[in-house]
């Protein structure tokens, strides 16, 4: 207990004894020692919460104009960003926003990659992360969904029907989830209500699991050593500065470069050349004409490439799935003895290279027609994309752990 | 039991006694769980509404020329509805080799359109306009010849999401990220120019 609770008088005691505030502080903030080398990756924690924040706040206001529905969606919008004083900005921020928060969390993700904080005692840490992603995901599509534009109304007939490749089930399960034989009022108004209320929930949880369970194992850093184990006389790590004030000010840089480049794209390019807005959905849905080239937002890309590199249908929307679950399993894939890429051998460095590159070429290959070049080029990436993932056992194992520093490598600015 | 205070000595746990009553408790409590979960999911099936927009659909075809197709809608899908001409038919048996599923055995058409045309009556197909892939429009390239689908294109139909090609009877070219030919929906002819889509014909006419 800190001796402001057991001080004497005062609001802040009589509250403290009713609620813990100072001790919550403490406990999150002033007393939770984070590594001092983190580097420019670490930023990207603190920004997907905020763009958390700013999804959610963004959102409450976009859903005061929306109408869900299939004859009210398209016009509802319309209505928001022309005609309500700044909904044009506020509707912008959301939807660019999507997209941001897509790259701040691959870049979170990448960081794990690197340094190995998928690795014990980060286990659960890391599920729970893979878990945000997930919900992230069905959040984002529902959310591209509901506008019913040409391209969320394609967009979900396609994702929809991969459910229909379920053995048995399938078709039944299809028509359950759209409540209809075709896309139409039921879904659109129960994606909406997910989207709106469901899934929010469902991150908010998450997102409070993750932190305490970040809270309870310590944040990894570049060096992949465990600061908690070489303490200074105090109980403290010797390695470790508290969170508050020198992360919460580092983070606050951070923010500011970062909220920066998200303004210059919201302001001057909030389409980022049809990649965040794709141009047939600034038409209604239409039944008659598919637009010529389907594609997802960029952030499912990579997993759309796999989807049509494969030439069958239930394989392939299969191998989809696998390439999103195997994330999961990477605590218990990668045996090496050090987390961090730092200091692994040669053969982990291109292994890790090969993987980064695979998932980029197939974001990229997604994004083209199904021409069969590109079709030829998204099946070698789908080989090399889980090669990663059969052979990182054996080359985590076999490949030549360096010797690993005592302490962290830090350089005072 | 007369007397609480004197009686300070814990009886016995019944281990075995209590292990029961918490799985019954757990038991009774997942049942009624599952039991609760039922409306909430039952809530998402197509309500009466939407039931009834799936009813039959009629389609005029006195006026479809051959080698035209025209298109409807039926359970919000589209139902492209092709008059094949005596040579469109004729290719059809031409490329039995590069198909998936030739013979149809694997794919989903009524008992009266599982022969070498897929037709009830050979020069009127009739087919759901979605990709068994993935539900998308296949577009019709009728052509013969298109080398812009493929190298000897006997004509057919060309889905451009994802590049699953099928012949004038709907089935699908190996090569295809579909599976299965195209579907077939249940349908019938009430009279020579009349074509209904969601009614099976009567026993007597169906026996083609």
């Amino acid at each position: 207990m800190s001796a402001v609770i057991e001080g004497k008088g005062g609001f802040r005691t009589w509250l403290n004894k009713r609620l813990p505030v100072d001790q919550f502080v403490e406990d999150q903030l002033t007393g939770y020692y984070a590594p001092k080398n983190f580097n420019i990756w670490y930023f990207f924690g603190s920004l997907a919460l905020l763009m958390f924040v700013l999804q959610i706040v963004t959102g409450i206001f976009v859903t005061m104009h929306f109408k869900p529905g299939w004859e009210s969606a398209w016009p509802s919008l319309q209505v928001m960003v022309r005609e309500v004083p700044y909904m044009w900005l506020i509707q912008g921020l959301h939807v660019v926003g999507a997209s941001f928060f897509f790259i701040v969390v691959y870049l979170h993700m990448a960081r794990a990659f690197l340094y190995g904080s998928y690795k014990a005692p980060r286990e659960v840490l890391w599920v729970i992360g893979m878990l945000i992603y997930l919900a992230l995901m069905a959040e984002a599509f529902m959310g591209y969904v509901l506008p019913n534009g040409n391209m969320s109304f394609w967009g979900a007939q396609v994702i929809i029907n991969l459910f229909g490749t379920i053995p048995g089930i399938g078709p039944d399960l299809v028509e359950w989830i759209r409540g209809d034989y075709g896309i139409g009022d039921a879904l659109l108004n129960r994606f909406f209500s997910l989207h709106v209320v469901a899934l929010p929930l469902v991150l908010l949880l998450l997102i409070g699991l993750h932190l305490v369970a970040l809270r309870q194992v310590g944040s990894n850093n570049p060096d992949g050593i465990e600061i908690k184990e070489k303490l200074g006389k105090d109980g403290k790590p010797l390695d470790g500065i508290p969170f508050h004030p020198y992360y919460t000010l580092k983070d606050i840089v951070g923010v500011g470069l970062f909220l920066t480049v998200f303004a210059i794209v919201v302001f001057f390019m909030p389409t980022f050349f049809g990649l965040f807005q794709e141009s047939p959905n600034f038409e209604p849905a239409s039944l008659v004409s598919t637009p010529d080239h389907i594609k997802p937002v960029w952030y499912f890309t990579a997993y759309y490439a796999i989807l049509r590199a494969i030439p069958d249908q239930r394989l392939g929307a299969l191998l989809m799935a696998l390439a999103v679950a195997a994330f999961m399993f990477m605590p218990w894939l990668d045996r090496g003895k050090n987390k961090s890429i730092r200091y692994r051998g040669i053969a982990s460095k291109l292994l890790l290279a090969m993987f980064f590159i695979s998932f980029l070429l197939l974001m990229w290959l997604g994004l083209q027609p199904a021409e069969p070049l590109y079709v030829f080029m998204a099946r070698v990436c789908t080989v090399t994309y889980f090669a990663f993932f059969i052979l990182l056992p054996f080359v985590s194992k076999a490949d030549s752990n360096g010797p690993v520093p005592e302490r962290v490598i830090y350089h005072a600015h | 039991m007369s007397d609480h205070a004197a009686d300070d000595t814990v009886p016995e746990v019944d281990e075995s006694r209590r292990k029961f009553l918490i799985a019954a408790t757990a038991a009774t409590g997942a049942v009624g769980a599952v039991l609760t979960a039922v409306p909430f999911v039952a809530s998402w099936k197509p309500s009466e509404s939407a039931r009834a927009a799936g009813l039959p659909t009629e389609i005029d075809l006195s006026r479809l020329e051959p080698g035209q197709m025209i298109t409807s809608f039926w359970r919000k899908q589209q139902i492209y509805v092709v008059r094949r001409t005596p040579d469109m038919l004729a290719s059809l048996p031409s490329h039995d080799g590069e198909l998936k599923d030739p013979e149809s055995k694997d794919s989903d058409q009524p008992a009266y359109a599982r022969n070498a045309q897929r037709a009830l009556r050979a020069e009127v197909l009739v087919l759901i306009g979605t990709c068994t892939h993935l539900g998308c429009l296949p577009k019709q390239r009728f052509t013969p010849n298109d080398a812009t689908v493929m190298a000897h294109w006997p004509g057919g139909f060309f889905c451009p999401c994802h590049g699953s090609k099928f012949d004038l009877a709907g089935r699908v070219f190996k090569g295809s990220p579909a599976s299965v030919n195209l579907r077939i929906p249940p349908y019938s002819f009430p009279s020579a120019d009349k074509l209904v889509i969601g009614v099976d014909p009567v026993a007597e006419k169906g026996a083609a």
